[in-house]
């Protein structure tokens, strides 16, 4: 009896989405795989609205300090805020105040900043250990692979966010608590995928081809499997970096996030603006349509990577 | 069939054991003396002497494990720190809630996702198909409390539709049998009662629903786009068969293997979904628990929620197997 794998864990599922007519219009026969897929990732509507949008979030995130001229920690307005009345925009403040005095408009770019580095931090700890293990279990097999496979079951026992709670309870709040959280919750998906896609490829003719030609494992493994199966686990990296950014809100949410009170996170501002909804809704609207956004600009990316290196939608 | 059920169960015991065993260095891997944190911050010297010992924190760690995985079997699984109570007791005392919670979210999902991603697929490139999947895309990327903040906030405190927080009524002196409360006030015919346990799942249902329908919807609309250009169904078409025969008989249920995957994995990650939506809606659920027990460092909860989780997860993953078997008569031969 065959069972087959359950998709992955990233944001959409690791089904393959259907291709959708008229995205292509070049013929991109003929080129490498990465290049043919770099054409038509050009041409992809969906993939620059993406971009485009992962671009502007990581442009705010760097220079976030030139867009305003207050810090993020900064609470010397709180005098000005009462529990029934938040200030609104106003021309010293473009978005208002927060909750305890601090110019929202600088909060929001900072937390950008402190998405970004959560984000791409835990997500590269995640594939690095991840993708590491998972060659390892593709390319040695055997022994080795089982332990790994085993390993990779247990993480994949518990959803990944009671994962990153658990990780986060014991390590206490801070920064790197939430980042290797959040990376560690990752490691088994991009562990399985490398693995499977490298298994897959085990089979192909170029790989009999130069096993007949009596080359090295090693050199296999390295020079023609592994580049050849890298594809959907870059993939998965993209579509995670949504699915972080989601996930550090939300273990701000459970009181795991960063505990420094001078770091602007946008999870933790919806979190405090909870209970002035009715004074100040913006104060959960904004941080919470923020998350919202550069997650999907993840999302679209990742979505039209994958779309784009599928060999069922090259012509 | 039978055979593989069992033979399932038996592949879950490495899990579980390889799980017991990271939850047991877990606790262990807090900082500072195990019993002080297992105690919290209430710790006597009597209380840590008397964790020591129960616990065996004195023996040699493989003496301590045995300890612990023998409390595991006999369905000790320790105190709650904040209580005192029983893990278990507590776990069963709220289960029903989140039970009956997951359950309406999952319905919500299956019953308006799968036709959606049909609907879309069959439509491929039209305004429908447009709409469904830029709306699942938003339901996929917007973070589930947030979603559960703006429901409450427009639906309970603004419009005041619907009731903001708890399971039901105070004011409602309703009888509980099963403790899932629409099920009680059916049962006992306090149609009241159930009716106001409905109002009260409807949001947050709604919001725990979000994720796996938008999932649902993709998943479904995929599969079925693959299966809408098989060779069988072009023979059927030529056959002449009726589109709904087509549709039910050719078209979704060569489709339907994907989707069952994946109602399954949603069902599993509701768990964690539901810490969220129970915590903005007061449900007094697992959920909810677990949240006042991360908030409070209580080990012991935390230790045996993960645990509980992971066996009803298996168990889920279980089902979702022998369902194919049900679905593809492929699978039930090979």
């Amino acid at each position: 009896m065959t069972i087959p794998l359950p998709p992955s864990h990233g944001p959409v599922g690791g089904h393959t989405e259907a291709p959708v007519p008229g995205a292509l219009e070049e013929d991109t026969r003929g080129l490498s795989l990465w290049r043919g897929a770099w054409q038509r990732l050009r041409r992809n509507p969906t993939a620059i609205a993406g971009a485009l949008i992962v671009l502007a979030f990581v442009v705010i995130a760097i220079i976030a300090p030139l867009l305003t001229p207050y810090e993020p920690a900064s609470t010397q307005w709180s005098g000005q805020v009462t529990p029934t009345d938040v200030p609104g925009p106003s021309e010293e403040h473009r978005l208002g105040l927060d909750r305890f005095g601090s110019d929202l408009y600088t909060q929001m770019l900072y937390g950008a900043r402190q998405s970004l580095v959560y984000g791409v931090v835990s997500t590269i700890i995640g594939l690095t250990v991840g993708a590491f293990l998972g060659l390892l279990a593709g390319g040695l097999g055997g022994k080795v692979d089982t332990i790994i496979m085993r390993v990779v079951d247990i993480m994949l026992s518990i959803p990944s966010l009671l994962l990153a709670v658990s990780i986060a309870a014991v390590l206490g709040q801070n920064a790197y608590s939430v980042m290797i959280a959040i990376g560690v919750a990752q490691v088994p998906i991009f562990a399985r995928l490398l693995r499977g896609s490298m298994l897959s490829q085990n089979k192909s003719d170029y790989v009999l081809a130069a096993d007949a030609l009596g080359i090295r494992k090693r050199k296999i493994i390295m020079g023609h499997v592994f580049p050849n199966s890298v594809g959907p686990t870059i993939v998965q990296a993209t579509l995670n970096l949504a699915t972080a950014i989601i996930e550090v809100a939300a273990l701000s949410f459970l009181g795991l996030g960063d505990g420094d009170p001078a770091v602007a996170e946008w999870g933790r501002m919806l979190v405090a603006a909870q209970d002035r909804f009715d004074a100040a809704p913006q104060l959960a609207l904004l941080p919470g349509t923020a998350i919202a956004i550069t997650a999907l600009g993840f999302t679209l990316l990742g979505e039209a990577m994958r779309e784009a290196l599928d060999p069922r939608t090259r012509r | 069939m039978l055979r593989f059920v069992l033979r399932r169960l038996a592949l879950m015991v490495p899990v579980l054991v390889g799980l017991s065993i990271l939850l047991f260095a877990w606790v262990r891997a807090l900082p500072g003396d195990p019993a002080r944190s297992l105690l919290g911050e209430k710790a006597t010297p009597e209380g840590i002497a008397r964790v020591r010992e129960l616990y065996g924190f004195d023996e040699p760690l493989l003496t301590q494990y045995f300890l612990y995985v023998k409390a595991l079997l006999s369905g000790d699984f320790g105190d709650s720190i904040k209580t005192g109570q029983p893990v278990v007791e507590s776990f069963f005392d709220r289960f029903p809630a989140t039970l009956e919670l997951g359950i309406t979210a999952l319905m919500i999902a299956v019953v308006v996702g799968v036709p959606l991603g049909y609907l879309a697929a069959r439509h491929q490139g039209s305004p429908i198909d447009t709409a469904v999947v830029s709306t699942s895309l938003l339901g996929v990327v917007t973070p589930v409390f947030f979603l559960a903040i703006l429901l409450k906030l427009v639906f309970a405190d603004w419009l005041g539709w619907l009731p903001t927080t708890g399971r039901q009524d105070a004011r409602i002196n309703a009888t509980h049998i099963t403790d899932f409360y629409v099920l009680d006030g059916i049962l006992t015919r306090e149609w009241d009662a159930a009716w106001d346990a409905v109002l009260h799942l409807v949001l947050p249902a709604l919001a725990l629903a979000t994720i796996p329908l938008a999932i649902i919807v993709r998943i479904t609309r995929a599969s079925v786009a693959e299966v809408v250009n098989e060779d069988y169904v072009r023979t059927a078409e030529s056959k002449g068969l009726s589109s709904a025969v087509i549709s039910r008989r050719h078209i979704l249920r060569n489709a339907l293997l994907p989707v069952v995957t994946t109602i399954g994995l949603q069902a599993g990650l509701l768990f964690s979904g539901a810490v969220l939506t129970e915590t903005v809606f007061a449900f007094n659920g697992v959920g909810q628990y677990l949240f006042d027990a991360i908030g409070s460092r209580d080990y012991p909860v935390l230790q045996g929620y993960i645990l509980f989780i992971a066996i009803i997860y298996a168990l889920i993953n279980l089902a979702v197997d022998v369902s194919y078997g049900v679905i593809d008569p492929r699978v039930r031969v090979s």
